[in-house]
């Protein structure tokens, strides 16, 4: 399928997404009517934009281009950042709650407005240049121009501090060799943030465009996750990167951390969308499927999964909300942020498997979001620090004890 | 251009509908309340006329404080100013008489309403208020292009269009392909935080009607499967049950 024919199918859809979010303990009194605002827009986007041709852009691996725009024109890229250079102003809880409806949709959708906003304005903004959050900043959060994150490379993923790829200075320039893989958005970034050592063996930051010679951006097919999000790698043959392209005011791995924090508290409630859209589609399911003379929600075995199901959402929903709160008051610690991102992909996970369950066969047919859910969620437990290192990094804070290596 | 969009608020067309005090009263808690659908459309039209001729947009609203977040809304979509008339809406005479006192001397060119609110489906706003500032009305317009100091309106009538022009000022009353609705993003949500909200109290008017009793209509029964060979089954159904022939 083309773009083209995408948007022709898209013309010829109707809305019949009919989400409803639990709220099982008042959450929205936590919020104030912006952000209900926000929520409540974003879903009504997602509903008409999204819902809409997300099985078939998964059924087809294609990333659908038309979004790039519409998700700037919405206001998801960087909406946590300053309004004078072009973007929203808005707290935590608002980009929070952003996220949580794109993750609604689709977790690749998310994906996109993640990376462009915490991986790739987010460390422009906090360790670029003035000249550099100038030229950048406001492209980027329109979506005229789009962005990618390299950091993970071919041998060196939870690891990255061991990265091969590098910087050598030239005089006038610098020059870039290496490779970076699994990185989403890649195949069609204007531009890239992109993590190489330099002489000292410092990691150093920098801003690598679309046409530099030496630079190719292969795609990375045959996923079974985010299928709708375009992943791909980034190649450095010995690519001239011009010095002010370099990050001034960041040195070492705390630069890209940094980032990950911020895409981390994202996920925390990206994820709280695919569980709410999962309960919610295996909730209505059951009351109308009917077995042995009586709709299944009536049985105690399926009533146990929806009140387990809901009781999880409603804690991760909780953690969202106070974390929300730290960020916007400065004060969340990155294993607090960890610790979300680790129960929150987990919860969501295993509501996907139980309320797949509920739908029997019809569970594993693209006429329902959950199997979708399911599979992008694979790649959420993995990206931004896999599961197991986000419990290494509470046991550390815990024990104060590093058993990374 | 100098635009009036008239607003309601009113429950999502997904409530659950119940009353209380004997049938007297809507219960409101847990429900979700809107911008009345046909509003909104034509909050969007405005949109286009002034993004196309120039000119500025007012929201008004006959409600108590729980309309804010509504009109808050609206200015986010892409209203200037928005005014609330601080009173319940207790009908469209009531309704009709606090909008025309707040807006007689604003010389607007164009006020909207929507043809009808979804909660009591009166439909009356537009008349009553053309009538009260004597300047003409057209309803249930799906269709509307400015010429001048004219507009030419398509409006719904019975098996039909129809196609008229008018001198503005005028009211119009907003049918469901004027425009489609806006989905307010987060820039705009951004600027409604400075935008003016002006309140207003309501000039007293005596009662024209009072709500004697509400009734949810008749539950939907079930479907009855007719087989395809049996037409027969059906003339008989339609005929003897339904005496609908
Ligand atoms: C769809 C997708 C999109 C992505 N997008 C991006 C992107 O935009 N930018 C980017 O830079 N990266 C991206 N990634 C890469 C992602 O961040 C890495 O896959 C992740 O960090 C894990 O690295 P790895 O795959 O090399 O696994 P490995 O690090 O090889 O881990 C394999 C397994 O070993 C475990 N493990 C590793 N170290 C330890 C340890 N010390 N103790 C115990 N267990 C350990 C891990 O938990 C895991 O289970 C993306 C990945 C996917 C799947």
């Amino acid at each position: 399928m083309t773009q083209e024919e995408l948007l022709k199918f898209k013309e010829n859809q109707k809305i019949t997404d009919q989400f409803k979010q639990p709220d099982f303990y008042g959450i929205d009194e936590l919020l104030n009517e912006e952000h209900k605002l926000i929520r409540d827009s974003i879903r009504d986007w997602v509903k008409k934009e999204i819902s809409p041709i997300i099985d078939i852009c998964c059924q087809e691996a294609i990333f659908p281009d038309f979004i790039k725009k519409g998700l700037g024109e919405i206001g998801c890229y960087g909406p946590q950042l300053p309004v004078e250079y072009g973007c929203g102003g808005l707290d935590y809880i608002s980009y929070g709650l952003a996220m949580q409806e794109l993750e609604r949709g689709d977790s690749g959708i998310r994906s996109t407005a993640s990376v462009q906003g915490s991986l790739v304005m987010y460390p422009i903004y906090k360790f670029g240049s003035e000249e550099q959050k100038q030229k950048y900043l406001p492209r980027l959060a329109t979506g005229e121009i789009m962005g990618c994150f390299g950091l993970t490379e071919p041998n060196h993923g939870s690891d990255p501090g061991s990265m091969i790829t590098r910087i050598e200075d030239k005089g006038d320039f610098y020059l870039l060799n290496g490779a970076k893989m699994w990185i989403s958005n890649a195949p069609f970034a204007d531009i890239a943030v992109v993590w190489a050592k330099d002489d000292n063996n410092i990691v150093r930051g920098m801003i690598i465009e679309r046409g530099m010679e030496g630079f190719t951006t292969p795609e990375t097919h045959k996923k079974w996750s985010l299928r709708a999000s375009a992943t791909g790698e980034l190649v450095f043959d010995n690519v001239k990167v011009p010095k002010e392209n370099i990050f001034p005011n960041v040195k070492g791995l705390k630069g890209p951390l940094t980032c990950l924090n911020s895409a981390r508290y994202g996920i925390s409630w990206g994820v709280v969308g695919a569980a709410m859209d999962c309960y919610d589609t295996a909730l209505r399911y059951s009351k109308e499927r009917k077995q042995f003379g009586k709709s299944i929600s009536s049985f105690q075995l399926q009533q146990k999964k929806l009140a387990e199901m809901l009781t999880d959402i409603t804690k991760a929903q909780l953690i969202c909300w106070r974390l929300g709160t730290l960020m916007n008051e400065g004060k969340a610690t990155p294993s607090q942020i960890s610790l979300a991102k680790r129960n929150n992909v987990e919860m969501a996970l295993n509501i996907a498997r139980t309320s797949r369950q509920m739908l029997g066969a019809m569970g594993i047919t693209g006429d329902y979001p959950i199997m979708r859910h399911m599979m992008n969620l694979e790649s959420v437990v993995t990206y931004e620090g896999t599961h197991d290192i986000h419990l290494l990094i509470l046991g550390h804070e815990i024990t104060g004890d590093n058993a990374f290596s | 251009m100098k635009i009036l969009v008239c607003i309601s608020v009113v429950p999502d067309t997904t409530s659950k509908i119940s009353f209380k005090d004997n049938d007297t009263k809507f219960v409101s808690d847990g429900v979700q309340f809107i911008i009345n659908p046909y509003d909104e459309m034509a909050l969007s039209k405005s949109l286009e006329i002034t993004e196309s001729l120039g000119g500025t947009i007012t929201v008004i609203n006959v409600g108590l404080a729980d309309t804010e977040a509504n009109i808050r809304k609206a200015l986010a979509i892409g209203a200037n100013d928005a005014v609330r008339i601080n009173a319940e809406p207790k009908d469209a005479m009531f309704v009709a008489t606090q909008i025309s006192n707040v807006v007689k001397n604003e010389n607007y060119d164009l006020i909207f309403t929507g043809r009808e609110s979804i909660d009591h489906n009166g439909g009356l706003v537009c008349g009553l208020l053309a009538e009260m500032l004597n300047i003409p009305s057209v309803n249930v317009v799906s269709k509307i292009e400015i010429e001048g100091s004219k507009i030419k309106a398509t409006r719904d009538i019975d098996g039909g269009r129809e196609e008229l022009e008018c001198t503005m000022p005028c009211v119009i009353s907003a049918q469901k392909d004027l425009s489609e609705a806006r989905i307010p993003n987060m820039r705009g949500i951004m600027a409604a935080r400075t935008k003016p909200l002006k309140v207003v109290d309501a000039v007293s008017e005596n009662d024209f009607s009072e709500f004697v009793n509400f009734e949810l209509p008749p539950a939907k029964t079930g479907v009855k499967l007719i087989d395809a060979e049996n037409a027969g089954e059906l003339i008989d159904l339609l005929r003897n049950e339904k005496k609908l022939i």
